[in-house]
């Protein structure tokens, strides 16, 4: 195994379709219109040396380095920025040329430092690289004159010098070894899209600002590594790379943190990883990346990290290290024991939308044939249910309908309840990319999040009270249908007419017009009917949504009327339009796919089928209960009834991200046996009776699917630091209670999943290593994947239309709870934040705060930063204060990345209609000034502290 | 299961198809329970109605009733 190379082609790829033929060192090429010369030389296999390029940021043409002779032309043009053209005749290296380059890289080197063997650097820089191609073996003009290298300039303080700031945790910015190639400011500008860095200065006095010359944690940097990946000098430098040194060999793999599953290679030295670089060839992220998965890799060997298996009686004990054998045998026999004494039913388990496809199928395997009933449910039931529900109701399938790239095309783009530059930030980088070209932002959210503020876009912003979301649509509907901007002709071809009928007419009710929802809403009725107006005619339009859709108690009925709004206007079925669920979780697709729902098998088949079900008791061998299984709300309220006793939960914390705390903690307080399988003796853990350590996205093979349907390669770069793989711990599980399951390889377990499931028929290792990724469904009709999905017709067959009556949400504010509380995320943290506090991530978001409008923050004496208490029907906690006007007044926000606020206390059991995915998007609280943690953040510490105790292992004789 | 919890349930499923119309509220309600509870809940709602059905609405309260017509739950094992 080596280093995977990527070809640095110099400047972007040209996306026209007609074809120039030029000459190029006496080589004829033909490249597509728009090409640079400097990349067609590249295709044609020679390279023109060059500094400033690099085929991620635009042409720039500062370095004077990538010179070219050509026939007829006068002077030496740079080669970056003059596009091919037919019949060029261009020499790339001519005395002329050759000459003129040399006397460029000495002037870079005279101001450059000549450490190159202490270097981070060394054997990855492109200067130094530059200089070897130019045969540079001089530097005339010595360095005793003005420079940036030297602290000291003959005996005095040299006030050009700069000190390295080493303020962010995860790369240094050592401004003596800048070449001002502007590669890391063009990377901040046009890959990220956030604008932090620039130049400052002119001529010598140029140099890299992170801001208005701040420290880069001081600025607005988001800590993407786009500049790092992009400097070609150890200027912007990973500290991993300092600190151990240049990898040996690397691997493509994928990403473990959001739903956009970026493509990365693991830089590696032995098992050691040095560092995670995006992938160009990853068709997700096409080379970026963002913080989480760029940098916060570390918690995979943090100290905290649980390396052996851990039993105890009761949960008032110690845990006890014991042997995987004893830890399975134990963990057996209590769930066989609940099944004997309370049931088949009254045990059942969580699949994690963080393992890998196969592990998920494993995991609801066991369940369904070892313990023998359905009780299986994942993750996904706490955030994109109402999509798989609400998809599934009016096209037919549960999932978004494009692949990443459809954002270039698209010309409206409507992004509702989500914050991509928060949660899906490589996605959001590539939208915003997108409205710099021109493309219309419409955002429907209660907050201004940051795609409404970010640099250089203008977004029409929708701030919708919390829990009206169904009026919003609605009214938008009601917009469409009264002023005549229905796509017919898509309507009468593609859906049911008399369906589309009913459901106009009622939209056309005059109590669904923006008018008259506003009294509810609050979103000024003309900024409503702009917006309907736009998405309608402004041509490719495509809908963007997240957890702000789906989170409440009628998630399901806005992803209807989220699919009506496509279907009415036609924008559905071809690349630039849409309807596009941003899913939270690496695998939250892939777990839906693979039958975590307690209802359907693999595949989105309802377990009543017998057809299907015989298809799977055939090849497992046993009888399935065609009984749909307990919702994971069920099964808390089972649980404290008496009739749901066990538990297996691989990688989902589900006390901390599940609502109503307490009632949590009452249903696991409850069960008689929890076992818990994970990194960390997480908050769940505290609860559980065995405990089961997991192993890290980068100790195991498999696949991840993102939100776009990719299934891609998990590959395993090091030893399971647990001894396990985790697909290998279910298996031993299963194994101990009487069920066996036989894989050597997790490519064996995706082969009875294709063979079991028609949507995934075309889908095995091979085919994933030889195509890079696939995009479900992948089978005989479509053996490449889908990019793009119902594009002849819906799956179901004629669109369906179905009527989204608004019914208000019984969490109500009043007298004593007069605010309405949101949560969502930040950047920096993921989800309940596990795996990112334990990385150096937390200097971002070292704990969570309440947002809170000035005004209703002055009413109740609240500064900014001061504790304040936070209470709702269901529980009450303490946090700090941040005054903003983002949230508008009556409306409160917050995260939910650390266990000790607990925002998920306040949470209510509220949920949707249709599925049960409960709304964490609305609750009504009040705040109020504090002195410090309440009770319960108390009692729930002293708990926690006392549950993670481990038994000092005793001596060996 | 308390029965509190499966009234406000199945009421809340009720409200989604109110708007359909009664004709096709009634079947449809009875569908997303047969799809989408489990049998203890089932059992749960079922006795409920046997007892009187008090709380659920009167389009929810049919679906229940048809949908027990129609079902033959196992006993729990």
């Amino acid at each position: 195994m080596s280093l995977i190379e990527e070809i640095d082609f110099g400047t972007p790829r040209s996306k026209s379709e007609t074809m120039v033929t030029l000459t190029i060192d006496g080589k004829e090429i033909s490249v597509p219109e728009g090409t640079s010369i400097m990349r067609a030389a590249m295709e044609a296999g020679h390279q023109i040396p060059k500094l400033c390029a690099t085929d991620m940021v635009d042409a720039f043409g500062s370095c004077r380095l990538c010179l070219v002779e050509i026939e007829g032309r006068a002077g030496t043009p740079a080669s970056c920025t003059t596009p091919a053209m037919n019949g060029l005749v261009v020499h790339t290296q001519t005395e002329r040329l050759k000459k003129l380059r040399k006397g460029v890289m000495e002037l870079y080197i005279s101001d450059h430092p000549l450490d190159c063997l202490t270097c981070g650097a060394n054997g990855d820089c492109e200067l130094q690289d530059m200089a070897g191609a130019v045969g540079l073996r001089d530097v005339r003009y010595g360095y005793e004159g003005e420079n940036h290298v030297f602290a000291k300039s003959n005996g005095d303080v040299n006030p050009a010098w700069l000190p390295k700031d080493e303020s962010n945790p995860y790369f240094t910015y050592d401004p003596s070894k800048c070449i001002v190639c502007s590669r890391c400011v063009r990377a901040c500008e046009e890959v990220q899209g956030t604008f932090a860095l620039t130049i400052s200065g002119r001529g010598f006095e140029s140099r890299v600002s992170p801001g208005m010359s701040e420290s880069f944690l001081g600025s607005e940097c988001v800590s993407c590594g786009a500049c790092v990946q992009a400097c070609p000098t150890a200027t912007l430098t990973e500290k991993s790379v300092i600190e151990i040194g240049q990898p040996e060999h690397s691997v493509v793999t994928t990403c473990a943190y959001c739903g956009v599953g970026c493509a990365f290679k693991a830089e590696m030295r032995g098992e050691e990883v040095v560092r995670m670089v995006p992938w160009k060839d990853g068709k997700a992220n096409r080379g970026h990346s963002c913080v989480k998965g760029r940098f916060a890799w570390g918690y995979t060997n943090h100290k905290e990290r649980i390396l052996k298996p851990m039993i105890r009686e009761r949960i008032e004990d110690p845990w006890r290290e014991v042997s995987w054998d004893e830890a399975f045998s134990f963990a057996a026999a209590r769930m066989r024991g609940i099944q004997t004494k309370y049931g088949r039913d009254a045990i059942g388990g969580i699949t994690s939308s963080r393992c890998t496809n196969e592990e998920t199928y494993l995991v609801q395997k066991l369940i369904r044939a070892g313990f023998g009933n359905n009780n299986v449910d994942t993750c996904a039931r706490v955030c994109h249910s109402p999509t798989g529900y609400g998809l599934a109701t009016t096209f037919g399938t549960s999932a978004g309908t494009q692949d990443f790239d459809s954002v270039e095309d698209t010309d409206v783009v409507v992004v509702i309840g989500a914050n991509p530059a928060s949660a899906h930030p490589v996605f959001a980088s590539r939208l915003k990319k997108r409205l710099r070209q021109g493309a219309k932002l419409i955002v429907i959210d209660p907050r201004r999040t940051e795609m409404v503020e970010s640099p250089h876009v203008k977004a029409l912003h929708l701030p919708l009270m919390p829990g009206t979301n169904v009026a919003v649509m609605t009214a938008l509907a009601h917009v469409i249908i009264t002023e005549g901007l229905v796509n017919e002709a898509f309507v009468r071809e593609r859906c049911d007419w008399s369906e589309f009928e009913e459901w106009a007419a009622f939209v056309a009710q005059p109590k669904n017009s923006p008018e008259a929802t506003a009294i509810l809403t609050g979103v000024d009725p003309n900024v409503l009917r702009e917006a309907a107006r736009t998405y309608a005619t402004g041509g490719n339009g495509a809908i963007y949504y997240g957890l702000g859709v789906t989170e409440h108690s009628q998630g399901s009925t806005t992803v209807i009327a989220i699919a009506n709004l496509a279907m009415a206007t036609g924008n559905i079925g071809r690349p630039g339009v849409g309807v596009n669920p941003l899913r939270g979780q690496n695998n939250v697709q892939g777990s839906c796919d693979m039958g975590s729902f307690p209802h359907e098998l693999p595949g989105y088949r309802h377990i009543s089928g017998d057809a299907v079900r015989d298809q799977f008791e055939a090849m497992w061998n046993v009888r399935l209960n065609p009984e749909p299984g307990l919702r994971i709300p069920n099964m808390f309220d089972a649980a404290v009834e008496g009739t749901f006793m066990g538990i297996y939960v691989q990688g989902e914390d589900i006390l901390q991200s599940d609502p109503n705390t307490s009632h949590v903690v009452a249903a696991l307080s409850a069960m008689e046996c929890v076992i818990v399988h994970d990194l960390f003796l997480n908050e769940t853990a505290n609860y559980a009776h065995v405990f089961l350590p997991g192993s890290s996205f980068l100790e195991k093979d498999g696949t991840f699917t993102n939100a776009e349907r990719r299934i891609q390669r998990v590959r395993k770069v090091m030893t399971p630091k647990n001894g396990l793989a985790d697909w290998e711990v279910t298996i031993g599980l299963a194994k101990a209670m009487g069920f066996e399951m036989n894989y050597k390889h997790p490519s064996e377990i995706m082969d009875e999943i294709a063979a079991l499931t028609p949507t995934f028929a075309g889908v095995s290792y091979a085919r994933l290593d030889e195509l890079g990724s696939v995009q479900w469904p992948c089978n005989e009709k479509a053996p490449e994947g889908t990019p793009v999905m119902h594009i002849d017709g819906f799956v179901r067959g004629k669109g369906k239309f179905v009527v989204t009556e608004y019914v208000a949400t019984d969490e109500r504010t009043g007298p004593r709870y007069p605010l309405l509380l949101t949560t969502g995320r930040i950047l920096s943290q993921y989800n309940v934040g596990a795996q990112t506090r334990r990385t150096d991530n937390v200097v971002w978001h070292a704990e969570d705060r309440l947002e809170i409008h000035p005004h209703d923050a002055e009413q109740r004496g609240v500064r900014d930063g001061d504790w304040v208490r936070l209470k709702s029907r269901a529980g009450e906690t303490t946090l700090r204060a941040e005054i903003t006007d983002r949230v508008a007044p009556g409306v409160v926000y917050t995260t939910f990345h650390h266990p000790d606020t607990q925002a998920n206390v306040i949470t209510t059991e509220y949920s949707d209609w249709a599925t049960n995915c409960p709304e964490y998007k609305v609750t009504a609280v009040q705040v109020s000034p504090s002195n410090g943690p309440s009770d319960w953040q108390k009692a729930y510490d002293a708990q926690a502290r006392h549950s993670r105790r481990i038994a000092p292992a005793e001596a060996a004789e | 299961m308390s029965p509190d919890r499966l009234i406000y349930m199945a009421n809340q499923i009720g409200k989604f198809f109110q708007s359909q119309g009664h004709d096709k509220a009634v079947p449809g309600i009875a569908e997303h329970i047969r799809k989408f509870w489990d049998p203890r809940m089932k059992r749960a709602i079922f006795a409920h109605l046997d007892a009187g059905g008090a709380g659920l609405e009167p389009d929810v309260r049919q679906a229940i009733a048809s949908l027990k017509e129609a079902t033959a739950l196992p006993t729990p094992p």
